[in-house]
């Protein structure tokens, strides 16, 4: 009743929406990187949308199912195979005990997500299942996975009658990804309280530039290698709140992206927020891509927001009613 | 009339779901006092929809679910009705009402050869011998002005001005659990392993973090600490206990 690793991947860790409420005693938020994707992981195997996933980089682990379960990947693709079979993304799918689940190469995004239907099995740590791998607690011990870990899975299930002898089976649906996302090519931003401290050429280059990841980046930010930004005056900050998404303007004049692993506190001028509908785009890119920015007002922010809550409402909506009309030994 | 405008402190987003108030950009206790006792009202309020406080030197952050409160308040921008929740709290907030008095914490330090290797190189920079350096730092009663940087990381305040040091000029990449360290006029401890660019003096055996424990972190914001100095034959009585 558990997933075995077999080959552990570059950053596997167990991550849910983040741990809430402990911020003052520095403690992060941690939590998926992508929190659309472990939503829509979720909601593929009738989850609650606050239940625990694997989150996994490339290169990605090589797992296997040690009972028959129900799971779904998000977010990017790694080119996943189970029993030889190529697995798509944002489908259900129903696998037997003893199938390889593997992925051969980074097709797309950064992250992908692993749900399985029924949740693993693990204890919380301060209300919450994500890994904090600065306090090493939560998650899976409060590490990474490694070769021969055992993630127990709360349900155990005999789905050898839909299997007919197969490794595994694909369900014939799938959730489309249009619209989750905005059209916009840009990842937009609120000005920070700092940004008034940018020289007007900064403020604009901000806007024009493509801002490439540089290789030194992970769960708690993004660093760039763009051209360097210029204040108007040197600012000294007595230490304050950060947040995913905060753009920090470190002292040799480039920026960095704070993402879901980030501290809680910084002492650096924060320029701007990336707009939490967006955080999951840029969650998805890997070092080397660039992106631009778009400044957007509040207005902005919350209608995308609203959008892709009700996005995600309807999705989890949709799939449930799918696992309905199955038959009674594939409901949940 | 002219509407009357309350100078004292700024209200702006960090991004689409955080807020701060803002008293000033200084570490200074008795604008802290103001972020604590704000912070201590809100947890009291427990208003639905903030997810995070972040009681800073001298700022205060709410971080909040936007679909949560989308769907209690609808219609209405989340920052919006966030903002003018703290607003009401501020209005009837007594400027002189402190926050309440954080409990004193005392915690031995073993100031000796090899506990804190930035100790004579500080009392040297500063003239004083390091006998002076320790007698100053522990006969001060110290504020918790925040947590952060890592999980029980304090930062301390204020260090008597002669003892105040500027942060290493290159930060070592691995400083021990327990490390107390001057940065400024801060003092804290680093509560576990960690790069670190203050100046160490000395080291506690305490645990600052303890994932197993249901309060995890030894300090609060608002707690009083004062350090005793202890021998090496103490600490290592004291590690060995805990």
């Amino acid at each position: 009743m558990s997933l075995f690793v077999v080959k552990p991947g570059l950053l596997d860790t167990i991550q849910d929406r983040g741990r809430f409420g402990y911020a003052h005693l520095g403690i992060p938020t941690s939590g998926a990187m992508d929190p659309t994707a472990l939503q829509l992981a979720n909601a593929l195997v009738a989850n609650a949308p606050t239940e625990a996933v694997l989150e996994m980089h490339f290169p990605a682990p090589a797992l296997r199912f040690e009972t028959d379960t129900v799971f779904a990947l998000a977010g990017a693709d790694f080119d996943a195979r189970a029993a030889g079979t190529p697995l798509p993304l944002n489908t259900p799918v129903i696998v037997r005990a003893g199938t390889d689940l593997v992925f051969q190469r980074p097709k797309s995004g950064a992250r992908c997500y692993l749900a399985v239907r029924g949740g693993f099995a693990l204890e919380p740590w301060l209300g919450s299942c994500s890994t904090d791998l600065a306090a090493r607690a939560g998650g899976w011990q409060g590490r990474a996975l490694q070769a021969g870990d055992r993630l127990p899975l709360r349900q155990a299930a005999d789905y050898s009658a839909f299997l007919s002898g197969e490794g595994c089976r694909v369900m014939p649906w799938y959730i489309r990804l249009y619209r989750l996302h905005a059209e916009s090519s840009g990842i937009r931003f609120l000005p920070g309280p700092e940004y008034g401290g940018l020289t007007e050429k900064s403020r604009q280059l901000l806007e024009t530039a493509h801002w490439p990841i540089a290789p030194q980046s992970d769960r708690m930010g993004y660093r760039t290698s763009g051209p360097a930004l210029e204040l108007n005056e040197p600012l000294e900050m007595v230490s304050a709140a950060v947040t995913p998404g905060t753009l920090q303007l470190l002292p040799d004049g480039h920026f960095v992206v704070l993402m879901a692993g980030c501290q809680t506190t910084g002492g650096y001028p924060r320029i701007g927020h990336i707009i939490g509908a967006d955080l999951p785009k840029l969650a998805q890119l890997r070092a080397g891509d660039r992106f631009r920015l778009e400044k957007v007002a509040m207005k902005t922010a919350v209608s995308a927001t609203d959008h892709q809550a009700a996005w995600l409402q309807r999705v989890a909506y949709g799939a449930a009613l799918k696992w309905k009309g199955q038959p009674s030994g594939l409901t949940k | 009339m002219q509407k009357e405008i309350n100078p004292a402190y700024r209200i702006y987003p960090l991004g689409d779901r955080a807020l701060s108030v803002d008293w000033g950009n200084r570490i200074d206790p008795d604008l802290n006092a103001r972020s604590l006792a704000l912070f201590d009202r809100l947890r009291r309020a427990a208003l639905p929809g903030i997810t995070n406080l972040v009681p800073a030197y001298s700022s205060l952050t709410l971080i909040f679910d936007p679909v949560a409160l989308a769907g209690q308040y609808p219609g209405q921008q989340p920052y919006d009705v966030v903002r003018q929740q703290v607003l009401a709290l501020l209005e009837t907030q007594d400027a002189a009402a402190g926050p309440p008095p954080g409990r004193l914490v005392e915690i031995p330090v073993c100031y000796a050869p090899g506990y804190g290797p930035d100790l004579d190189a500080l009392a040297r920079s500063a003239g004083l011998s390091p006998e002076t350096v320790i007698a100053l730092h522990c006969f001060r009663e110290y504020r918790v002005y925040m947590l952060g940087f890592l999980p029980g990381f304090a930062y301390l305040g204020r260090v008597d001005a002669r003892i105040a040091a500027p942060r290493r000029a290159s930060p070592r990449t691995h400083v021990p659990a327990g490390s107390v360290g001057i940065a400024g006029e801060q003092t804290g401890i680093y509560p576990q392993a960690s790069p670190g660019g203050w100046n160490l003096i000395g080291r506690t055996p305490l645990r600052l973090f303890d994932a197993r424990n249901a309060d995890p972190t030894l300090l609060h914001p608002g707690d009083r600490v004062r350090f005793c100095p202890v021998s090496p034959e103490e600490f290592l009585k004291m590690s060995v206990a805990l």
